[in-house]
């Protein structure tokens, strides 16, 4: 049979002839797929517009150096905006340092983790404890809140910090941190494994000790993605939000003593949105110049995360 | 060129370090035959290899003269790249994998109970298939062996004398801070030679350091490997037959009679024996092309 003959067959049609419903099938799932990472950007554009519009107008009641240069926060007291103070320091530096303090937790023990499990651990503790972790990171963080507030504060006091509050930041970070560690450990791990193995196999033969290995060739060629893990980490030390307002407690005060209670931006948040401030109050309005400079915080970080990770990005 | 590095462990492995330089200095590379196996080659008794339950090679002895090129030729998936890791106990860095029999470094069995692997794969270096730099300046990347180490010297006299042993400065000496990985496959892989020589091992394997690579490199490569044989003992597994033949003094072949057997050394004699007139039919029909 030749080719001729079989086209005549088949309805007479062109075998070569492009398929209509094939194209149109191609063009949809080109649609979706496209809607789908729109939804998202589209999202973050709508909410960034509405959070920097309400802002916009707090500013025409309070100027902007007002708002970064008072050293009090007591909008939740102020009728009118010439009798508050506005010092967005108070909220921000709360923010600052329980993720300071956090970070001390969660960043050395997340990579001690994660170098752990990828260049210590045998392959059969590994299958089990890097699920494990990841596991942990799923506990929602009001199960931390109260883990702080009803746990590692009484003991604190009961030991070795007598002094503490019932509300207090330093128990909200700590806990907050053993939170992060496994966010750091996973994401660190995923870049150290992902080391080649050549890699080790060169440094070994060069006579290097395993500690070497793991600390001198595999770490470093691993950086951007440890450094990525650890923004993950700040940022959601930055966002912490239920830990903080359940265990920090609600007092905007400006302190660098971890014993007492501060106010995190995302405390004060909660604590205005589940009150009685109504809709167009003064109160209700800081909430989103206090939401604007948390996004712009952590858009920061991201930012300099993403440069990071691309100025390091290792090729191997 | 006396060595503050070595400390008495390393002696342990060498009898006699400092004068070994010496002696090869004096001689060259031209009266290590008379040198036989007791000087710093390499002899092998009975080795077999493991990955798991699977035995991956077995029963391999062979004699490897120091200052000579050894070649190990073979079909794919025969042991040779095995059986080469045993040599300086990297095979062990998979999990799982295990050698027996006795490989001997001079006098000192290198699987006695109380050698550290980690001195070992000192005085042994290796050079891999895939050129695997480290995420380093090149000159660190040259440097780090010998630093943890301990090496003392000048280091940039170090870097220098080691690329150029490996063909590679002139085409580096203006880019020393640039990323191993900004070179070729070529030069990584004369990179990665060079790291190796700046540890100055005793004998270095090449597991096919050139299959990777372009002719032009191949044949840097391949002359890079006349120049080390003057002071160093090398084993090199290939799957380029004519490049054995060309490089090598002497050729083991890898042979697996049925499908499912631990690999086997086949023959193991001199170069140009294996290619002109070998004793086994396999080895010939491999060297004339009619498998593999």
């Amino acid at each position: 049979m030749t080719v001729e003959t079989r086209q005549g067959q088949g309805s007479g049609q062109n075998l070569w002839r492009e398929s209509r419903a094939r194209n149109v099938r191609e063009r949809l799932v080109r649609v979706v797929l496209r809607a789908c990472a729109y939804v998202s950007i589209l999202t973050t554009f709508g909410i960034v517009f509405v959070l920097f519009g309400e802002a916009f107008t707090f500013f025409q009641d309070v100027s902007i150096v007002r708002f970064l240069t008072e050293t009090q926060w007591t909008a939740g007291f102020a009728t009118t905006p010439e009798d508050g103070e506005f010092g967005i320091i108070v909220l921000a530096w709360a923010t600052i340092f329980s993720t300071i303090i956090a970070c001390v937790v969660a960043l050395p023990i997340g990579l001690g983790a994660a170098i752990y499990l990828s260049e210590y651990a045998s392959a059969g503790l590994r299958r089990w404890l890097k699920p494990a972790l990841e596991i942990l990171a799923g506990v929602p963080t009001i199960v931390y809140g109260f883990f702080a507030l009803t746990f590692v504060t009484p003991f604190l006091q009961g030991t070795i910090l007598p002094g503490i509050q019932i509300y207090n930041i330093l128990s909200a970070s700590l806990v907050m941190g053993v939170m992060i560690i496994p966010t750091v450990a996973s994401v660190s791990e995923d870049a150290i494994y992902a080391v080649p193995r050549g890699l080790r196999e060169g440094a070994y033969a060069l006579g290097a000790t395993k500690r070497e290995v793991a600390t001198k060739v595999v770490v470093p060629a691993a950086i951007s993605g440890i450094v990525a893990s650890f923004v993950l980490g700040i940022s959601r030390a930055v966002g912490e939000t239920m830990i903080m307002a359940v265990a920090a407690g609600a007092l905007a005060q400006l302190t660098v003593n971890p014993l007492e209670s501060m106010q995190t931006m995302t405390a004060y948040i909660v604590q205005v949105t589940s009150g009685e401030s109504p809709r167009g109050s003064l109160e209700y309005e800081t909430i989103f110049a206090v939401g604007a400079t948390l996004f712009v915080m952590t858009l920061l970080l991201n930012t300099i995360a993403y440069w990071f990770v691309r100025r390091f990005r290792e090729v191997y | 060129m006396a060595n503050p590095r070595r400390t008495k462990e390393e002696q342990k492995v060498t009898e006699a370090p400092q004068n070994r330089r010496d002696t090869k200095k004096g001689t060259g590379g031209a009266s290590s035959d008379d040198a036989g196996a007791s000087a710093f080659g390499m002899r092998i008794e009975n080795l077999s290899a493991h990955y798991g339950s699977f035995k991956a090679v077995t029963d391999v002895s062979m004699d490897i003269r120091a200052n000579k090129v050894t070649a190990l030729i073979g079909p794919s998936g025969c042991g040779k790249s095995t059986y080469i890791r045993c040599l300086n106990r990297m095979h062990e860095v998979i999990p799982g994998a295990r050698a027996e029999g006795r490989v001997r470094l001079g006098d000192q069995d290198i699987y006695a109970r109380d050698m550290d692997p980690v001195r070992i794969r000192r005085r042994i270096g290796m050079v891999f298939q895939k050129p695997n730099p480290f995420s380093k300046s090149i000159y660190e990347n040259v440097a780090w062996g010998a630093r943890i180490n301990g090496y003392k010297g000048d280091m940039d006299e170090l870097v220098e004398h080691s690329l150029k042993q490996a063909a590679l400065w002139e085409e580096v000496k203006d880019k020393l801070k640039k990323s191993g990985y900004d070179l070729s496959g070529g030069q990584q892989q004369r990179l990665c030679i060079a790291r190796t020589l700046a540890v100055e091992p005793e004998v270095i394997l090449m597991d096919e350091p050139a299959s990777a690579l372009d002719p032009v490199s191949t044949q840097k490569i391949e002359d890079t490997m006349d120049q080390l044989k003057q002071s160093y003992t090398v084993v090199i597994v290939t799957h380029n037959m004519q490049q054995a033949a060309r490089i090598s003094d002497y050729t083991g072949f890898f042979y697996i009679e049925n499908m499912g057997d631990p690999g086997r050394l086949w023959e193991f004699d001199e170069t140009e024996k294996m290619f002109s007139n070998p004793d086994r039919k396999e080895t010939e029909d491999y060297v004339t092309g009619r498998f593999g």
